[in-house]
């Protein structure tokens, strides 16, 4: 059983993330970034878990995470990603995307980079210049690309002063996330249940693809893309329903699996152990999902390794490419035949756990109940 | 409280460790006031094990005593300390005698002369009957070794015993209860419920509840002596000790600036029955009444207002009109916010509440020109009034930009689009031009003629409906039938007769009737000779 170490931290958690670790070192993450919400003052901030080495006598680890820095912030943390080692990018709901700069030496946190007016309305009835809520932020060096309530997707250029690209009105209704696709090429969900495909190498204001579900336009909070198969995206909507899309094939998605019982808000593939996946929700829990094809081994045993894909051995009809032997087992349309194990990961229901986060076998996540929870045994 | 504490005392200016260090005190005197409720009116210890639970309560209100007991065992020679005899008088005055016979004993081994006094001390220390959990013993069978022990001390200081040595003599004293002795220790006692609890440790150990609060007026008058008057919290104090709870929530109410401490601890009297015996003049009870004030503080503030939705569903009279009131009053500064605002609205079944927030951020999307978003706050809410508002928007900006703006959405209504008339409207004369561009024309004359005559059109639009006939009637095969074009006929016939005659026309006007009157000449036109081919293809037999 993990784990679970919580400590309350006196205010609402909307974002968190691990800090990178150098690539190629063998070292787990020892780090992490949390943004806050519905504060007068607002602060992004840096938590340590301490040292791994230090082990009591009963083996458990000690101590619980301890406060390294912080920062103001003007509005609520709306979203959050570190850019490199050093740089964390939060998009804010006063429509301002800053990038802030950690010195380790000096553990400090400073303001490296600002466009204040990334997101913003402009409308017969709105004044000049209203700030909307900026929703979602991704990088990839050098690039940030962050999307809006007011449905605009901005490219930025780390150093560049002015959006490198805007694609305006790209959604007329509000885009909750997005992620990279494949470098050029982003995907965007928004509130009316639709999922859209950009590609940057295009001139246009279209979107490349659409995809969505025929029936209530439920609208998707939450997106993410299989780390090693860049077809496979996971949604959550606000029914609490995760779904799961191949986006070179057709409209609709593979699987749809009913899951919380109230809006999810973050979906994550675990990234180097693609078969397993986490969700988090507005009702209170953490759930991790772990997709087994290979009969009643449990799938923590078998994917230690790092393998992400299983073979399977009973192939699925429109995919019967030879060459094709290793499928992703989320796509596979029989969920009853291939067994996911479900397990809740918080000791007890609290307020909405708004974000988590996994890298390697550490998991952290935030609550509005203002605590935050830290697991580093995930798979034991 | 010791992280505060520790701030406290690292704080680096004067007035936030002032501060600091006052919140430290209330929280204590918090932590004070609810021990000793849970004493006196929850536990209702009876006599004997009365005074044992008073005196754990002061010993742990009163700290300071451990790190003293370190410091002096640590030294070298403990006897010789400066604090040794205040530490020992203090571990007598809280009732630790089996320490304090432990300190003596070092000063027997260092002091030779006095060794002898000690051990007599020590004696009494040891033999001084106590009732212990669990034990047997009946109260009067206590009182009695009590009443035997007391004279034996007592026969001792009479016979000088402990003449030679000041501290021995007071400790007996105070050990006999003597009131003057105990006042001499006012500065180690340091208020008077510990001169309270002392006092009757050492005279009256079987005190029974009911008698408390005489002892405890006398010793608050006897430690203050005149000089100063009670503060609130020994206000407090007091009426706990006289049993009255409903004067103890009033005076933490009025010391206190927030209902925390006091909805807290009336919920917790309440559960366990204490408060229903009282005749209240107000409708709910105290409880309820604390608790909702409570909540509608915890409303007030900026983040915690989450909280305050847990304590309303929990007030079973009044809590759910009042999360009714509080709950649409919450500022929506992001649609994240709203989100959870609506979810828990949506868990209680607040439909009212779910319709005016969605109605609130739907303006706000419309005025903001986001009608995609206006569109599926309407469809949260199901509010079909809202749906046409934004339905018509759409037409209106067809009208003006001769296109549709927002295809992405209007094309993927999906089962939405029976929301409300307007809409399903607008997502079928999309699907027309659908149609239209695909060149499926047969189709799309019937889905025209059916948006003509199902009534869902509104009237406003007919003539853009028809004047988009016009390109069909004019096609070279023909497309609509006879019976088709009599319908239409019928349409534009109904049309032209609605429209009233305005007064006083203007040149724009004029400009716009002569419009218009064009359109009708060809509409008129086109559809005459389109029904004079139809009658001609369907009067004639095929392939001749």
């Amino acid at each position: 059983m993990e784990e679970i170490l919580a400590k309350f931290v006196s205010q609402k958690i909307s974002k968190t993330r691990w800090r990178p670790v150098p690539p190629g070192s063998l070292q787990t993450a020892d780090t992490f970034a949390t943004g806050s919400w519905d504060n007068e003052e607002n602060y992004v901030s840096l938590w340590s878990i301490g040292d791994l080495g230090s082990l009591d006598s009963d083996g458990g680890l000690e101590g619980d995470h301890q406060l390294l820095c912080d920062i103001k912030h003007h509005g609520d943390v709306m979203d959050l990603q570190f850019f490199d080692q050093e740089r964390i990018v939060a998009a804010s709901s006063t429509g301002c995307v800053t990038i802030f700069l950690y010195r380790p030496n000096n553990r400090a946190l400073s303001v490296s980079q600002q466009w204040t007016t990334a997101h913003y309305h402009t409308g017969p009835g709105s004044p000049s210049c209203s700030s909307a809520p900026c929703t979602g932020v991704v990088c990839n060096s050098p690039e940030i690309v962050t999307v809006g309530e007011d449905g605009r997707i901005n490219l930025f250029r780390v150093d560049h002063k002015e959006a490198v690209r805007t694609i305006d009105n790209a959604d007329s209704s509000t885009l909750h996330a997005v992620t990279f696709l494949r470098t050029p090429e982003i995907i965007t969900v928004n509130s009316i249940g639709q999922l859209k495909i950009w590609d940057f190498r295009q001139q246009g204001n279209e979107p490349s693809q659409i995809l969505s579900l025929t029936g209530d336009r439920v609208p998707l909070h939450c997106v993410d893309r299989h780390p090693n198969q860049q077809h496979v995206v996971a949604t959550g909507g606000q029914d609490g329903m995760l779904s799961i899309w191949d986006v070179r094939q057709g409209t609709m998605p593979v699987s749809l699996l009913k899951a919380h019982e109230a809006e999810m808000w973050e979906v994550h593939f675990h990234p180097s152990n693609p078969d397993h996946l986490f969700t988090c929700s507005e009702d209170g829990s953490l759930w991790h999902w772990a997709a087994s094809t290979d009969g009643p081994e449990k799938s923590s045993l078998f994917h230690q390794g790092g393998r992400n894909s299983t073979f399977l051995s009973h192939s699925i009809s429109n995919q019967a490419n030879v060459h094709q032997s290793l499928i992703s087992s989320w796509l596979s349309t029989d969920p009853a035949r291939d067994r996911i194990e479900i397990t809740s990961l918080l000791p007890n229901r609290t307020l909405s756990v708004n974000t988590l986060d996994v890298l390697g076998p550490c998991l952290v996540c935030g609550t509005d109940a203002e605590a935050i929870y830290v697991t580093r045994q995930l798979f034991s | 409280m010791e992280e505060m504490h520790q701030a406290a005392i690292a704080a680096k200016d004067a007035s936030s460790s002032r501060q600091l260090s006052s919140q430290v005190s209330i929280l204590s005197a918090m932590e004070l006031i609810w021990n000793l409720c849970e004493i006196l009116f929850i536990e209702v210890a009876p006599a004997g094990p009365l005074l044992l639970h008073l005196l754990d309560w002061v010993r742990l209100h009163i700290c300071e005593v451990d790190s003293l007991l370190a410091d002096v065992l640590g030294s070298e020679n403990p006897s010789k300390h400066e604090s040794f005899w205040k530490l020992v008088t203090i571990l007598v005055l809280q009732g630790r005698l089996d320490e304090a016979r432990q300190m003596l004993s070092k000063e027997a081994d260092a002091n030779p002369t006095s060794a002898g006094m000690c051990r007599i001390l020590g004696d009494l220390m040891r033999t001084m009957p106590v009732l212990s959990p669990g034990n047997t013993q009946t109260l009067t069978e206590l009182e009695l070794k009590w009443q035997h022990w007391h004279e034996e001390c007592e026969r001792h200081l009479q016979d000088s015993t402990f003449a030679s040595s000041p501290h021995l003599e007071s400790l007996c004293k105070i050990m006999l209860g003597d009131e003057a002795a105990l006042l001499e220790q006012k500065e180690h006692l340091n208020n008077w419920y510990h001169f309270l609890v002392t006092r009757l440790l050492y005279s009256h150990p079987t005190v029974k509840p009911t008698d408390l609060h005489f002892y405890a007026q006398s010793s608050l008058d006897l430690f203050l002596g005149g000089e100063s008057s009670p503060e609130p919290l020994d206000n407090i104090l007091m009426a706990a000790f006289e049993f009255d709870i409903h004067q103890v929530i009033k005076e933490c109410s009025i010391a206190l600036s927030n209902w925390w401490f006091v909805a807290h601890l009336t919920d917790l009297l309440d559960h366990c029955k204490l408060l229903q015996s009282h005749n209240l003049y107000f409708g709910s009870n105290m409880r309820e009444f604390l608790l909702l004030e409570y909540a509608s503080g915890l409303f007030a503030h900026h983040s915690l207002w989450q909280l305050g939705v847990d304590y309303f569903d929990y007030c079973p009279e009044l809590g759910r009109v009042s999360l009714e009131l509080h709950i649409e009053r919450i500022p929506l500064s992001t649609e994240w916010k709203a989100l959870k605002v609506l979810r828990i609205c949506e868990q209680r079944q607040m439909t009212e509440q779910v319709r005016s927030v969605c109605k609130i951020l739907a303006m706000k999307a419309v005025r903001n020109n986001r009608l995609g978003s206006a569109l599926s706050w309407s469809i949260r809410a199901k509010d079909a009034a809202f749906a046409t508002l934004v339905s018509d928007r759409f037409l209106r900006d067809y009208c003006e930009h001769g296109c549709f703006s927002d295809l992405d959405l209007i094309d993927n209504l999906g089962p939405a689009m029976m929301l409300s008339d307007r809409l399903t409207f607008l997502g079928k004369y999309r699907e027309f031009h659908r149609l239209y561009g695909e060149k499926r024309f047969v189709d799309a004359s019937f889905l025209l003629l059916s948006l003509m005559t199902s009534q869902i059109a509104p009237r406003s639009f007919w003539m853009t409906l028809l004047t988009d006939a016009l390109p069909l009637l004019e096609q070279k095969q023909v497309i609509f039938s006879a019976e088709q074009t009599y319908e239409l006929m019928r349409c534009l016939e109904d049309l032209t007769s609605g429209r009233p005659l305005c007064g006083e026309p203007d040149t724009q006007q004029l400009q716009d009737d002569d419009i218009e009157a064009t359109k009708v000449e060809m509409l008129r036109l086109a559809l005459a000779r389109n029904l004079a081919r139809a009658i001609i293809k369907e009067g004639s037999l095929e392939g001749s």
